[in-house]
């Protein structure tokens, strides 16, 4: 069966290394900060500036002066930063930032990324999101393997317009975990029950597949 | 030296129709309230807006868009601002989009003397199109270049009068940079208090780069999106 949103979270947290510094995209990476292993010391990152988020914060201790790169309220964890924007692109641009996650509509298979519009549909804008794909080291994408029109999102080539080049490293979808190798996709795990033939199928471009595919451990 | 002015209508006298006005603020936290609420109150148009987002429909940016006093808008997001897409698309102003890292350092380097710069982000997209670019130790890079601003607004938590500044949380992000780069930079703060109150080792903005400042009141700093715990 396809992963929902929580499921694609919790594979996306596997990926977490004690010691790293993390952003998070809006969205199902975000949700990824819940899944966190306990093992584990990580730093999440917000780019309007901050450095070891929280939690969401309860109806007593909120605070319109401490929120998430998705604008949401937030808390800071004690040993929290505060900085300027300059300083925290700094950090992105500078790479060091272990882990970046964030969403797509659609990913090549030499990891070029297009997530940020749509010609016809809402003009929302750019945010953070080209100063994070053309710097992190260690991109993975979070997306559903197809779109609303059931069409695949990884591709041979982005027809909507990029955010970044040959970036993207991982991606996690609701049907499988896939690397971007410099051979192409490399279909590394399937979600429980989900078949390769199905994963071939909605994805539009060759997937290099080596021996048996095991499943998610969710 | 008086830096202190009893309100900002004193600090803007001279602002004019076709002026470059930048307004620090991530959405609207840190937003210059009472700077945005005065450049609609003196009816200057034709601006060049500089800011992270366009605010939301009625409050920040979003105001001046609807009062029709803005020529250009740079920003790198309008998503949470209904009607100012709707005036995108009806011509009612340009926009042009920059990468919110980008906004942050052309602001700096404006502030800091560093005419332009290159950067990775936007390389091979159609935000850096008619850009200047080049290869550095084979990774391509896009030439930005500084802003300018002939004002720019600024919200602070605490302020003293000599015009040095602290931020109260996530409120610094692009007021910092900002405050740099303002040919005549306005600071607005919750708390203004006297020369010798704020701890030096505490300033995230020296005030050498802030020529007025004054107290604002009833501060709305409205939330976005207010997300509890379950």
């Amino acid at each position: 069966m396809a992963l929902n949103k929580a499921g694609i979270a919790k594979r996306i947290a596997q990926e977490m290394k004690d010691g790293y510094y993390i952003n998070l995209g809006i969205g199902v990476p975000t949700m990824a900060a819940n899944y966190i292993p306990k093992d584990i010391n990580v730093v999440i990152h917000t780019e309007n500036g901050l450095l070891g988020m929280g939690t969401y914060p309860t109806k007593d201790n909120y605070d319109a002066d401490l929120v998430n790169a998705g604008k949401q309220t937030v808390t800071a964890l004690p040993g929290a930063s505060y900085f300027d924007s300059a300083t925290s692109f700094a950090m992105i641009r500078g790479g060091h930032i272990d882990l970046t996650v964030l969403g797509a509509f659609e990913v090549t298979d030499i990891g070029d990324i297009a997530s940020w519009k749509i010609p016809g549909s809402r003009v929302k804008g750019i945010g953070g999101a080209m100063d994070l794909v053309a710097a992190a080291k260690n991109i993975i994408v979070a997306m559903t393997h197809t779109n609303r029109k059931g069409e695949p999102k990884l591709v041979k080539h982005c027809t909507l317009p990029l955010t970044g080049l040959q970036c993207v490293k991982m991606i996690v979808t609701d049907l499988a975990v896939i690397k971007v190798t410099d051979k192409g996709f490399k279909l590394l795990e399937r979600a429980p029950g989900v078949s390769v033939e199905e994963i071939v199928k909605k994805t539009a471009a060759p997937l290099i597949i080596e021996g048996e595919i095991p499943e998610m451990k969710i | 030296m008086n830096k202190v002015v009893n309100n900002i209508e004193e600090a803007i006298k001279d602002i004019k129709d076709g002026m470059t006005l930048m307004f620090g603020g991530f959405g609207l936290c840190g937003l210059p309230e009472k700077g945005v609420e005065a450049v609609l109150k003196s009816g200057v148009k034709d601006l060049t807006c500089i800011s992270c987002t366009a605010g939301v429909d009625d409050f920040g940016l979003g105001l001046l868009l609807q009062n029709n006093q803005v020529k250009k808008l740079i920003a790198s997001y309008i998503g949470e601002n209904d009607d100012a897409e709707k005036r995108l698309f009806a011509g009612d102003y340009e926009l042009e989009l920059v990468p919110q890292g980008t906004i942050a350092e052309r602001a700096r380097a404006g502030g800091a003397g560093i005419p332009a710069f290159y950067v990775p982000a936007s390389y091979g997209t159609e935000v850096a199109e008619g850009k200047e670019v080049r290869e550095f130790d084979g990774k391509m890079y896009v030439m930005e270049k500084a802003f300018k601003a002939d004002y720019a607004f600024v919200k602070a938590w605490k302020g003293d009068t000599n015009g040095n500044l602290i931020y109260k949380a996530t409120s610094n992000n692009l007021n910092n940079p900002m405050a740099m780069c303002g040919k005549i930079t306005i600071a607005e703060v919750e708390e203004l208090v006297p020369i010798g109150e704020l701890d030096p080792h505490h300033i995230h903005t020296p005030g050498i780069f802030i020529q007025h400042i004054f107290q604002g009141k009833n501060y709305e700093k409205r939330i976005e999106f207010l997300t509890l715990q379950d």
